[in-house]
């Protein structure tokens, strides 16, 4: 899977610290990671891992209370060194992100219309009709029927799949190099999610955008992804590619996420779920902050950290244990 | 801000199937954390000292009062410009008004007649506001039209017509000031506490406690009213400057309480009045009492609001 | 809470008749409300000891059906019978006493705990209400043995739901719905606010009080997934009516109604080679408004079966030989392949 593709997105040491009233917390610790065009990295982990705010820092959304260090290089540029206006040069254009929930970024007094033709007329220098017409386009590859009607429509009154394909329509119209897309169908209807997936799906390869793919969901991760990074407690704790992760995890979260998800084509009498709970960021336990749910822990465990180490090309991670997790008989 | 709320928290279990948390055992409240919030506002806190030593003054000042309120200090009478000025020699630290009387125990009684105006209307106001308005929210359908028809109906009487029509009638007395005050000041609360409660009813939590057996009225007040009081609280700090206000406006037409009683209103009317021959003091001090008595109270409310709202949670 | 001793396993417990519920939205002083059909002639019976499922997408009504039978909301049309007694005849005493063998378990943990009151204020709650003869120390015992058998520790019973994470919160507000020792319990999406890990611990937990405890769980979810790994029957609705209603196995081994067919391939596998290979039986379009519903068979817009007939008539729900129930006019001729 690791053709040598050049790099787009190129984060290292991202660390994002939030100042709360009596500490300060940090909420990603020490990210570094590269996206190549036209893949898909999906980026998992669960609530509290870290997952969204270190993309929201690269963005430049951080909440007021959060700041955010390190490199994040998208074209020669270092986002995270930009002001806010030299920021917005490139956030829309060259990088583009999509949420949960699409009324959030679209703005219920404007017509459908106006809200994407103002991107094209700003970023890429269209005329008003120019960029009209173009609007229409993207609707309907994004898969609006009637787009020139829906055009016309304000935001609430499309239903959620069809906001959700407006805000995509809206990310790709700059063809923006890197996409975005902070769980982008967890709101949405299984069957509507589908069509989602298959549209995220031809999109990385008719426009070669690169997609950064944040999500729960480890089904959404399996039909999309080419490439995962498992996320716990702000750090990465295992990277890889997406087949190599599922089907031979090194790291025990990765391995007690897949576990626990259950399969609708199996059925199972138990799940072996993670035990205890995700840790306080506030106090994190010594040396690996998954230790104390770990299954597979030793005494090192709880006093040095383990670095995220690449193990085989292209795989990572942060993890002492040095065999593989599953035997080879149950991996097949 | 991180969108976990499980900082602040959580936990570090043992591989054990139970989850354990490291917090303290003895349960944080939301209202310790309300008033953990509340401490950290400046304004808030500088207002809340300064309603706590104006009403501590009203308790300890007459000790150190030389005059009551109705006698007259007749050496002052007819030159009270010259004589009757703020002074230590003659008793009299505010000075005298027009007629000669002391004004500092005049300020005084003025500021507790106001603040008892405001508190009495402000606690008719929670008692039967929040008790009408989470009943007529709870239970909605035909009983709450009637209700807050009731409530509208009110409303749309000019309450300050009725309340100088009651006062004419029954003549000035506190007792018909408190009548009047009570029957408006609850209109607001009401109407403000059922849309809380509606709000409430719909909540899972409200739905778990009525699946689980609890009589409707203790849904009402064991499930809802206490999830109220936080909106209660700030409505009715805020409402007690308002009835201040409101109590100024009677008295500044002469229909407040009556002689030799008076209220900081009635005190600022009489120092309007008797500005112009240069008693400047005669306006200035009951109208700094009346200044920082409201100050206060909006800021406190204000600042409760910010430490109860949900939002912040 | 008194166990009749006459329930066995596999009798009748529950029996829901022909229910149907709408709500009237909007309207106002010069405006006639909408009427939004949220159920519409919904029969089926839960027996003693088994988990059914009910899986929907949004609007289809899950959420209504649950409140319905708990007479949280209540339907205008047709019965809930518990044990032979129609809930919806019932009212006031009568319903509040029975309610200690009916418990629900809601989606959002933290919201459905009273925020003002502590842990064990929350979970002795229903013992207060229908356990008068209880003393406050006889409560709080009974609320110690459920908290440790729920994994929450004694220490926590004086502290606030707000200082929970997601997982506990819900296992707190399972030891109130055990506390009464209900008969059948109405679980809401139980887990779908939950991260995957704490996802996985609650749905074990609730596997094994039902089989520790004999009890007959509802358990509504969106998640085919979730559903398919607690359920013994599973119960498809779509725009508020029954459109399949089979054994958990046989439902998802093989399909009959085209929109079962299409929700299942639909769930996202965790398994990437399976998901290469799956060719998703892709609906078109979204679920239509349930205030204008289409004629006949209300699936016909988005099902790529669908003839004539389909728009004319609204199929009834036949029973197969198998004993499972389909409403699709054109079940016979389809050749549905199982879910992935």
């Amino acid at each position: 899977m690791s053709h040598p593709k050049s790099d787009v997105l190129v984060v290292d040491n991202l660390d994002v610290i939030f100042a709360l009233h009596e500490a300060e917390v940090r909420a990603v610790n020490d990210l570094s990671f590269r996206l190549s065009e036209g893949e898909t990295l999906a980026v998992v982990g669960e609530s509290g891992s870290g997952k969204s705010q270190a993309f929201l820092a690269i963005m430049g959304l951080l909440a007021k209370n959060g700041r955010a260090t390190g490199k994040a290089v998208l074209g020669g540029v270092d986002l995270l060194s930009l002001s806010t206006a030299g920021l917005n040069q490139h956030r829309g254009k060259d990088i583009a992100m999509i949420f949960q929930d699409p009324m959030t970024s679209l703005n219920p007094a404007l017509r459908i219309r106006s809200q994407l033709s103002e991107v094209l007329v700003r970023h890429r220098g269209f005329t008003p009709e120019a960029a009209f017409k173009e609007v229409i386009a993207m609707l309907e590859r994004v898969g609006i029927p009637e787009a020139a009607r829906r055009a016309n429509a304000y935001p609430h009154e499309l239903s959620g799949g069809m906001r959700q394909r407006v805000m995509i329509a809206m990310a790709l119209l700059c063809r923006p190099r890197v996409l975005i897309a902070d769980e982008p169908t967890t709101a949405l209807d299984v069957t509507v999610q589908a069509q989602m997936l298959d549209l995220f799906k031809s999109l990385s390869t008719d426009f070669g955008t690169a997609m950064l793919l944040i999500t729960h969901d480890l089904g959404v991760v399996a039909g999309v992804a080419d490439r995962m990074m498992v996320m716990y407690a702000g750090r990465a704790v295992e990277t890889g590619p997406v087949d190599d992760l599922f089907y031979d995890p090194r790291h025990p979260y990765t391995l007690g996420l897949l576990t626990s998800t259950p399969h609708i084509d199996k059925r199972q009498s138990r799940l072996t779920p993670i035990t205890g709970a995700p840790p306080n960021l506030e106090h994190l336990p010594d040396g690996c902050a998954f230790g104390p749910r770990c299954a597979f822990r030793f005494d090192r465990c709880s006093l040095d950290r383990p670095p995220l180490g690449e193990f085989a090309p292209g795989r990572r991670k942060a993890c002492f244990y040095p065999k593989p997790l599953i035997g080879e008989e149950d991996a097949a | 801000m991180l969108t976990d709320r499980r900082i602040g928290n959580l936990a570090h279990p043992a591989p054990a199937p139970i989850e354990e948390a490291s917090a303290p055992e003895k349960g944080r409240s939301l209202w310790m954390d309300a008033a953990r919030r509340f401490r950290r506002n400046r304004a808030a806190l500088v207002s809340l000292a300064m309603l706590i030593l104006i009403v501590l003054f009203t308790f300890v000042g007459p000790l150190l009062a030389r005059w009551d309120i109705e006698t007259i200090d007749w050496t002052v009478v007819g030159s009270v410009l010259t004589k009757g000025m703020p002074s230590f020699e003659t008793g009299h630290y505010f000075g005298t008004d027009e007629v000669g009387r002391d004004l500092y125990s005049r300020v005084i009684q003025g500021t507790q007649v106001s603040l008892t105006v405001g508190i009495v209307g402000s606690v008719i106001a929670v008692i039967v506001g929040t008790f009408y308005g989470a009943v007529a929210g709870y239970f909605g359908g035909r009983l709450d039209s009637v209700m807050m028809r009731f409530v509208d109906i009110l409303y749309s009487i000019p309450y300050m017509f009725i309340l100088i029509l009651l006062l004419i009638i029954f003549g000035r007395s506190f007792i018909m000031l408190f009548v009047g005050i009570g029957l408006i000041s609850w209109l607001g609360m009401a109407r403000v506490v059922r849309g809380q409660t509606m709000a409430l009813k719909n909540r899972e939590f409200v739905e778990a406690a009525i699946a689980g057996g609890a009589k409707p009225l203790t849904v009402v007040f064991r499930h809802i009213v206490p999830n109220l009081l936080g909106v209660v609280a700030v409505y009715a700090t805020l409402l007690i400057p308002e009835m201040i206000l409101l109590e100024s406006f009677i008295s500044f037409l002469g229909l407040g309480v009556q002689e030799p009683n008076t209220s900081l209103g009635a005190l600022i009317s009489e120092g309007a009045q008797t500005m112009q021959y240069g008693t400047i003091w005669q306006l200035a001090f009951p109208l700094i009492f009346f200044v920082l008595l409201l100050f206060s109270f909006f800021f406190v409310g204000d600042g409760l609001r910010d430490a109860l709202d949900p939002k912040d949670r | 809470m008194s166990n009749e001793p006459g329930i066995q396993r596999g009798d009748e417990l529950l029996r829901v008749e022909k229910l149907s519920k709408s709500f009237m939205i909007g309207g106002g002083l010069f405006r006639k409300p909408v009427e939004l059909k949220a159920l519409q002639d919904i029969s089926f019976s839960v027996r003693a000891g088994e988990t059914l499922g009910i899986v929907g997408e949004s609007g289809c009504g899950k959420s209504t059906l649950g409140r319905c039978i708990l007479q949280l909301i209540r339907a205008e049309e047709g019965q809930v019978l518990w044990l032979g007694r129609d809930l919806g005849k019932l009212a006031g005493e009568d319903l509040r006493l029975l309610r200690g063998d009916l418990q629900v378990i809601f989606q959002d943990p933290l919201a459905s705990l009273n925020p003002r009151m502590t842990v064990g204020e929350i979970i002795a709650e229903p013992l207060r209400a229908l356990r008068p003869d209880l003393d406050a120390a006889e409560r709080r015992e009974r609320v110690l043995s459920m908290m440790s058998g729920m994994g929450l520790r004694p220490e926590m019973i004086n502290r606030y739901p707000h200082e929970f994470s997601g997982g506990q919160a819900q296992r707190i507000g399972i030891a109130r719905a055990l506390i009464t020792g209900p008969k059948l319990i109405v679980c809401d999406e139980p887990v779908s606010a939950l991260d995957v890990s704490i996802q996985a611990q609650i749905l074990n937990l609730l596997s094994e009080i039902r089989d520790r405890m004999g009890l007959t769980l509802i358990f509504i979810s969106h998640n085919l997934s979730v559903v398919r790994h607690v359920s013994d029957r599973i119960l498809v609705l779509y725009l508020g009516r029954i459109v399949e209603l089979a054994d958990s196995d046989a439902l998802y081994d093989s399909p009959q109604h085209p929109y079962t067919r299409a929700l299942l391939t639909a769930v996202p596998v965790p398994d990437p080679k399976k998901a290469r290979q799956r060719n998703i039986d892709g609906l078109t379009g979204e679920i239509p408004s349930p205030i204008n519903q289409p004629s006949g068979c209300t699936f016909r817009t988005r099902c790529r079966f669908a003839e004539d007939r389909c728009g004319k008539v609204r199929p009834a729900l036949e029973t197969l030989p198998d004993g499972r129930l389909v409403a699709c006019h054109r079940w016979r001729e389809l050749e549905l392949a199982g879910g992935a």
